[in-house]
């Protein structure tokens, strides 16, 4: 287990009488991306909140590079680095004040701060906004300051909590460049993300977390083993109407309350034609006729039996 | 041990520098916190000051009084700011670094002080200009100043814990409203004797009341000492309950 930077056993953490983590076990190798995936609600910050010592846990060991969060909370702090889910900058301070701050904060020596504070507006591309207060930034400006005031003191293990949620695709994608840069400087990422594509475009390892258990555990590709791949829905109006297409495409699996019918195909405009053909054939007409590619939806649907709409709620 | 006290004393600068950077940068904290007392005063001097009989000028009945209005004035302002640091993830940031929890709320206490300072001298320096005349003594203005300082640490403590415990910062602007209230319904505008039942017991035994008579006592050359002792408990009284409140919730909340 030394190489361990992140060792979690039987995690549990209630408020009032609502358990929100119910027997977490999580490890994550030094050096690698961990990747918790779950709806809102299923308790990804309490996790993030747990291993970053904000929040005491009721049950459970958690050790952090090689600590544990709850007797040696001063050591784990002296090794994280964390990115919380609304990005924290102080909006009244200009981009190069907020790292300033962090550096001031640290143990960093004066002469060093300079350069460091110098290195990382270069390195997030925030020069020329340098010297404006944080509240004139954008959202994917704002992330990157916030990373870039995580950075300061050079932390070995870096928390992510949600840290593309609400950025628009192209901030998205240079969040994830950024993550790769760390990742390639030997540190350790424990990421939260709703988003399936995210896990499996950075993660070595992902957890699914669902109403306070792990629901599914490995490499991104073994997870997607567990999901039903890509499928054409068809709705159709009447129970009989389905019933007999169901009768037409064996492999389907049906959904009775939607009258829904899920075909499996690849989404290619041949596989699409024969399926339109096939019901041309036997004089079937679709209500609604749509195409998925998997998503959390997917995933949560195969392993939990609910989407995750059911779980916010 | 010692190492761990310097790093709480040069991390409370290090706030403080941040929080007066938010007060000079965030124009309307000032407006409340300096230009809205002088209004009051001028209102209450022009407007209203002939219709009160108060035995006294009214400027040098009313100006001790507006101090305290002036102090609690400045408070929403700290009120939201610690809310926003609180609920933007701003000091979840500080806990993880292991900023001390003393440094962060000291650094607003503080920057809340030094606030009520320029607003205190602004506020007298107006009133000198409408013909303000205190018979004190410079140990007499001594005392008021230490009275304010007190005063704006303790009503400090108790808003920044209110600011820690409010659920946005629109509901922390609101809860310091009573504070600001409060003076209204003291001795600061019209002596208590003047008010009617239930509202004059009220104002006679409020918290603010003696305050405002220690400093009138003070800068009429006359100080009280039973207003003085009462007052200074009510302070030590308030800065213990801000105190102890503001770091329950620091520590509880993340």
């Amino acid at each position: 287990m030394r190489n361990s930077a992140i060792a979690v056993t039987g995690l549990r953490k209630t408020f009032g009488d609502k358990v929100v983590l119910d027997g977490i076990d999580l490890d994550v190798r030094a050096g690698t991306v961990f990747s918790l995936l779950g709806p809102n609600g299923a308790g990804k910050t309490t996790t993030v909140n747990v291993l970053t010592t904000l929040m005491k846990a009721d049950g459970g060991t958690v050790r952090v590079a090689g600590h544990d969060v709850a007797t040696e909370a001063k050591a784990v702090r002296a090794s994280i680095g964390v990115t919380g889910q609304f990005a924290a900058v102080d909006e009244l301070l200009t981009g190069q004040e907020n790292l300033q701050l962090m550096v001031d904060l640290s143990p960093i020596r004066a002469a060093d701060g300079t350069r460091i504070v110098t290195e990382l507006l270069e390195r997030f591309d925030l020069v020329e906004s340098a010297q404006k207060p944080a509240s004139t930034y954008s959202g994917g400006m704002r992330r990157k300051l916030d990373l870039a005031m995580t950075l300061v003191g050079d932390p070995r293990i870096i928390f992510l909590d949600e840290p593309t949620t609400g950025l628009d695709p192209r901030s998205r994608r240079t969040m994830w460049g950024i993550i790769r840069e760390l990742v390639a400087d030997g540190v350790t990422i424990f990421l939260t993300t709703q988003y399936l594509e995210e896990a499996d475009q950075l993660a070595d390892q992902v957890a699914v977390l669902d109403q306070g258990h792990i629901v599914a555990q490995g490499t991104p590709d073994e997870l997607k083993r567990l999901i039903p791949g890509t499928h054409v829905r068809l709705r159709f109006a009447t129970a009989a109407e389905l019933d007999a297409a169901a009768r037409v495409f064996t492999d389907s699996t049906r959904d009775d309350e939607a009258l829904a019918l899920r075909v499996p195909g690849d989404g290619s405009s041949d596989s699409l034609r024969a399926l339109l053909d096939k019901l041309d054939e036997h004089s079937l007409a679709a209500e609604e006729f749509s195409v998925h590619t998997p998503d959390l939806d997917d995933v949560f649907l195969a392993l939990t039996g609910h989407t995750t709409e059911a779980v916010a709620q | 041990m010692n190492t761990q006290r310097m790093r709480t004393k040069s991390h409370a600068l290090v706030m403080l520098r941040r929080n007066s950077k938010h007060i000079t940068r965030n124009p309307t904290s000032v407006f409340n916190a300096v230009l809205m007392p002088i209004i009051i005063l001028l209102m209450f001097v022009y407007m209203f000051g002939d219709a009160f009989d108060v035995g006294v000028d009214y400027i040098d009945y009313v100006t001790p009084g507006l101090l305290l209005l002036a102090v609690c004035y400045g408070l929403s302002g700290a009120a939201v700011a610690v809310n926003s640091d609180m609920t933007k993830g701003i000091i979840n940031r500080f806990k993880v670094m292991d900023v001390s929890r003393g440094a962060v709320l000291t650094g607003h206490v503080i920057a809340s002080l030094v606030t009520n300072l320029v607003a205190i001298a602004a506020l007298i320096g107006v009133a000198l200009l409408l013909g303000f005349d205190p018979s004190a003594s410079l140990l007499d203005w001594l005392g008021v100043v230490g009275m304010v300082v007190l005063l704006g640490f303790a009503a400090g403590w108790l808003t920044v814990a209110l600011g820690l415990a409010a659920k946005s910062p629109e509901t922390a602007g609101m809860a310091a409203v009573p504070l600001v209230m409060l003076p209204f319904f003291s001795s600061a505008i019209v002596p208590a004797e003047m008010m009617g039942q239930g509202l004059r017991q009220f104002a006679e035994y409020q918290p603010f009341t003696p305050i405002i008579e220690t400093m009138r006592g003070l800068l009429e050359g006359a100080p009280d000492s039973g207003d003085a002792i009462v007052a200074v408990a009510w302070c030590v009284g308030i800065a213990l309950v801000g105190y102890v409140w503001s770091l329950s919730t620091f520590q509880k909340r993340a």
